[in-house]
């Protein structure tokens, strides 16, 4: 008997998102130099390095194209990961929501404060990126701040969709079907890295229909080009959409693996 | 007062019907046991007490509250210690209990006070800013029943409290049960141990392949379940002896392996015999609710349930 009903929405999230604040804060030294270090060295060596041989890229410096891009795939892949293995290990290893369930919290609070959570690391990586960026000179308009809520909603998205795949999880190799075949060719053809204009009509249209190209589309232009971006409603509603369905179904999918 | 009223209780997986029909009353205040072998249904039936796993068909009432529809209320006042371990292995002592209180909204001094008394009654006040993975398995288990106490419950749920502890550290946990119960706790603990369902609880039922055989009080199960005294006997003759003899001087004689089981309710002609035969060795003893369980859910070796 699968129980379709939506997602409750109750504040009871918050102390789930508590939890895993509480052991980050314990390991946050190596997570904070990873969140700096690992974004400064690529986009020193990429940024500058490739850039030189580059020139420019839609009218901006290629390592002003590339960090504004970065700084959604690092949202992305921070949240999915956070959504995938650290989410499994808790289902299953330390069996961390067995033993919520055993207090007033339901599967849907348990879902919604791991999403929020991950989408919360995911902020937090971008963000790291974004400071570089400031100290590289790339990002010098304020505007670039509302880029945040976006990349937050990035993180929910991603981390929303890893839930999906973790509640379908019954060992840690599964994820590798979800990160192969789904997100490194997003990964890899969502504008980060190369503008997509010159690709094939179809590969555009691909991109189009996943959420990353859409990320791109609204950070890059208010990170770097100190404009709102175009169509923002349109992309909005993408991210909006896929968080919305993927939240709905990891929630039915873990009350069913949970509640059997 | 009940804490808990199961009424045609049913769960099936699939073609297994796993908790078949089940009625109970558990009292208030009671230590109340569920004794089953592997795959009895033990868990099962805890996990539909809490509103993990919905019924098949039947009614199930915790502490008023009909589940699993009020389940979340009936969480809110009920402590549970499951059967694999749920400890925060990132955590320390003290952070375990403040976040398991936390899931409860619990906060500020009256908690801190909780958190104290919570690890004297667990005897780790010494280990409170020890991580977890550095606990003893006893320490681990005390510290499960610890954290179950936070929210002071009503009735507290313990699925197998003691399996795979040493001697001290079950005991131990015993001591802290019957602590419990004096202030007024309600206890269901499954176990496969008989001697922890014949020292702790007030009552048991004897489950197997998800239906309740007996139900009663540890003495009341053996009074009304088996003789009251079991003379076990083995060595070379045993097979022969029982045929020639054993059968007529006992009211039932069982063979299991090498040994010979004879209930009877005088065994005095019994030992009498034995004593002239050199060729065997026999033990007497007053009869056990291990006699009970083996008698009802049979001597065949339980598999462990494939997971
Ligand atoms: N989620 C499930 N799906 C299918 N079968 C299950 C499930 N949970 C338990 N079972 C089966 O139900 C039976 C009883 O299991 P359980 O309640 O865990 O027994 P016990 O706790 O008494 O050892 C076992 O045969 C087990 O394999
Ligand atoms: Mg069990």
């Amino acid at each position: 008997m699968i129980d379709w009903s939506l997602p409750s929405l109750s504040g009871r999230w918050i102390v789930v998102w508590r939890r895993n604040l509480r052991v980050w804060r314990k390991l946050a030294g190596p997570a904070v130099l990873g969140n700096f270090g690992e974004p400064l060295l690529m986009l020193l060596a990429l940024g500058y390095g490739l850039g030189g041989f580059m020139g420019q890229v839609n009218g901006l410096s290629y390592l002003a194209f590339l960090a504004s891009g970065v700084v959604c795939s690092s949202a992305m892949n921070t949240a999915t990961f956070e959504g995938l293995y650290s989410a499994y290990t808790r289902l299953s290893v330390q069996q961390t929501w067995h033993a919520m369930l055993c207090t007033p919290l339901a599967v849907d609070d348990i879902v919604l404060g791991e999403a929020m959570w991950a989408a919360t690391k995911g902020t937090m990586s971008a963000f790291a990126i974004l400071v570089v960026m400031v100290i590289l000179g790339v990002v010098h308009d304020p505007i670039a701040i509302l880029a945040l809520p976006i990349l937050f909603l990035t993180g929910l998205c991603f981390a929303s969709m890893a839930l999906v795949v973790t509640a379908l999880a019954h060992r840690y190799d599964f994820f590798l079907y979800y990160s192969t075949l789904l997100l490194t060719p997003m990964l890899l053809l969502s504008g980060i890295f190369f503008p997509l204009e010159g690709l094939a009509p179809a590969i555009q249209m691909a991109a189009s229909a996943l959420p990353l190209a859409h990320a791109v589309a609204l950070v890059r232009p208010m990170v770097v080009g100190a404009i709102m971006p175009a169509s923002l409603v349109l992309h909005l509603l993408v991210l909006l959409g896929y968080t919305a369905v993927a939240l709905y179904v990891s929630t039915v999918l873990l009350r069913r693996r949970l509640l059997a | 007062m009940t804490a808990i009223r199961l009424r045609g209780l049913t769960k099936c997986y699939g073609t297994d019907t796993v908790v078949d029909g089940i009625d109970l009353d558990v009292r208030r205040g009671e230590c109340f046991g569920l004794l089953g072998p592997n795959g009895a249904g033990k868990t099962t039936t805890l996990r539909l007490l809490l509103g993990h796993t919905h019924p098949t068909s039947g009614n199930i009432e915790v502490l008023g509250y009909g589940i699993p529809q009020e389940a979340r209320a009936m969480r809110a006042r009920v402590g549970v210690v499951p059967q694999q371990d749920s400890l925060d292995p990132d955590f320390t002592v003290v952070e375990n209990l403040y976040t398991y209180a936390s899931y409860f909204g619990l906060r500020g001094a009256d908690l801190e006070a909780r958190v104290v008394e919570l690890l004297e009654l667990a005897s780790l006040t010494a280990k409170a800013n020890a991580g977890v993975l550095q606990l003893s398995g006893g320490m681990r288990r005390r510290l499960t029943l610890a954290r179950a106490l936070v929210n002071r419950p009503d009735l507290v749920i313990l699925d197998e409290p003691t399996t795979g502890l040493d001697p001290q550290a079950r005991q131990l946990i015993w001591q802290r049960l019957r602590s419990l119960l004096t202030t007024g706790t309600t206890l269901v603990l499954t176990t496969h141990y008989m001697e922890e369902a014949a020292r702790l609880c007030d009552r048991l039922a004897i489950l197997d392949r998800g239906r309740v055989l007996a139900l009663g009080s540890p003495r009341e199960l053996i009074a009304a379940h088996i003789e009251p005294r079991v003379v076990e006997v083995h060595g070379p003759g045993v097979e022969t002896w029982r045929l020639s003899h054993g059968q007529h001087l006992a009211s039932r004689t069982e063979q299991v392996g090498e040994t010979v089981f004879c209930y009877t309710t005088d065994d005095q002609a019994l030992l009498a015999d034995l004593t002239t035969r050199p060729d065997l060795w026999f033990i007497h003893r007053p009869a056990s609710l291990e006699d009970v369980f083996l008698k009802l859910t049979g001597r065949e070796l339980h598999e462990e349930p494939r997971k």
